[in-house]
């Protein structure tokens, strides 16, 4: 039997593709930016570093659901961006979830970076790297630490509902994601439901990581 | 004479402490340069300026005769020119292959070349049956020979070596410095500079010998001047073993 607002079987799949769909774009997203901009904040010294990096730490904390507002706001009827009609969809979701993304990626990145061995850094140098090289060759060696970043990421994107509830809506075949759908069904007094999607975001989650730490573990020759 | 290398009283500081203090000296090509001292005298800052790695707070550089200005593009086709081998050596987290070929990478040689040259230079140094292991897992031995081959694989115009055979049994001293020797024999264009604790390595291999000391360059002279008639007493004293670190 099938309730309006349940899920169903086929519903649970396009829930969960679309949870792993807009976290997973969050995070590439999240990482494409946070990754090079926690490196050019880890290798560069500037007046302000320190507070940068205050700042940055801090945003680890900062709540999903103010994140879905600035959203909300900007791609509203009367906000800034409200023509591009994204209110409700995926792609608000991606957004909001990136920006979540960001300070953990740029803040784990600054200090793989950092910890990269100092002899090391003077060692490719002085083999000749130009800045970019030797920046690459840093970014490389960091590759355990900046994977791990989005591994973390991921982590907090895929567990988030206060951003996606927000900018998506919850809509039915649209933008339900798992941890939007387990709240309806909660609400709803589904709680069978809502364990099993539970259990269903937690596999999701394990499998990725399982993933990511194989990629993790591999010996880069 | 134009000089391959030559520095004006260059001067460094960290803060409070100075760790070179208006260093001059010079070398030519086709010699080695040996830089001995105790222990914080300056030597491996020096080294390290020399290539480029720090700016200095005074002094000038000169290379091949023209001043090259820390940051310039100049220094960065010097720091190109250049091999140099760190007190510490380390290795890339990757293949002792791949570790070997990076220099070449980085200067652009096309991959068939570089890896006709790193098999070659595997298979002199030794390393050919480990060229698939992580570089990581090589003992000091090998990683210091690595080092080295890493350092002089690009055919370098001027090649720095901080401490390059240090706690090296002496075959594989001896192999470095058989290498050495005929890095600095090609073409007569070469230069060295090595830093090292080793008044017998300094002897066996360098031309002239700079001694430093508390930042400065106090004596450069030729290796038997250096070591039978030094004009510095405190020269005299250094090599005589008479130095309280």
């Amino acid at each position: 039997m099938r309730l309006d607002l349940t899920l169903d079987w086929l519903d649970l799949a396009d829930v969960t593709l679309l949870s792993l769909y807009v976290s997973g774009m969050a995070t590439i997203l999240g990482s494409a930016i946070g990754i090079p901009l926690g490196t050019l904040i880890g290798l560069n010294e500037f007046g302000g570093k320190g507070a940068v990096k205050t700042i940055t730490y801090t945003l680890y904390g900062f709540p999903p659901v103010l994140s879905g507002l600035f959203v909300y706001y900007i791609f509203s009827r009367a906000g800034p961006l409200g023509d591009l009609g994204i209110l409700f969809t995926p792609t608000a979701m991606i957004v909001a979830e990136t920006l979540l993304v960001i300070p953990l990626v740029t803040g784990i990145t600054i200090t793989s970076v950092v910890e990269v061995d100092r002899n090391i850094k003077e060692s490719i140098r002085a083999m000749g790297a130009s800045t970019s090289q030797s920046t690459l060759t840093i970014m490389r060696e960091a590759w355990v630490g900046l994977l791990m970043a989005c591994m973390v990421g991921f982590g907090r994107v895929i567990a988030e509902v206060g951003a996606a509830y927000l900018v998506g809506g919850n809509i039915d075949g649209k933008t339900r994601v798992l941890t939007t759908a387990i709240m309806l069904e909660t609400r709803m007094g589904n709680f069978e439901w809502a364990m099993a999607l539970g259990a269903v975001l937690l596999t999701v989650a394990l499998c990725v990581f399982f993933f990511m730490r194989k990629l993790q573990e591999r010996e880069l020759l | 004479m134009t000089h391959a290398l030559e520095l004006r009283g260059v001067t460094k500081r960290y803060k409070e402490v100075t760790a070179v203090s208006g260093a001059s000296l010079e070398v030519n090509r086709g010699e080695i340069l040996g830089l001995v001292g105790p222990s914080g005298a300056g030597k491996s800052t020096l080294l390290r300026l020399i290539d480029f790695l720090e700016p200095p707070d005074e002094g000038a550089t000169l290379v091949g005769g023209q001043r090259v200005l820390f940051g310039s593009a100049k220094a960065a086709l010097v720091r190109r020119r250049t091999g140099m081998v760190l007190q510490r050596p380390v290795a890339l987290n990757r293949s002792v292959r791949n570790n070997l070929a990076y220099p070449l990478k980085i200067r652009g040689v096309d991959d068939e070349q570089i890896f006709k040259r790193v098999d070659a230079e595997l298979k002199r140094l030794g390393l050919a049956d480990r060229s698939a292991k992580n570089a990581r897992t090589l003992s000091g031995g090998e990683l210091q020979r690595l080092c080295f081959a890493r350092a002089t694989i690009f055919d370098p115009e001027t090649l720095l070596l901080d401490e390059f055979a240090a706690n090296l049994d002496p075959a594989n001293v001896a192999m470095l410095e058989n290498q050495l020797k005929s890095y600095i024999t090609v073409g007569g264009s070469r230069a060295v500079m090595i830093v090292t604790h080793n008044l017998f390595q300094a002897k066996r291999l360098c031309d002239r010998i700079a001694l430093m000391w508390d930042g400065g360059v106090v004596e450069v002279a030729d290796k038997k001047k250096f070591f039978e008639n030094p004009e510095n007493p405190k020269t005299a004293e250094f090599t005589r073993g008479d130095v309280v670190y």
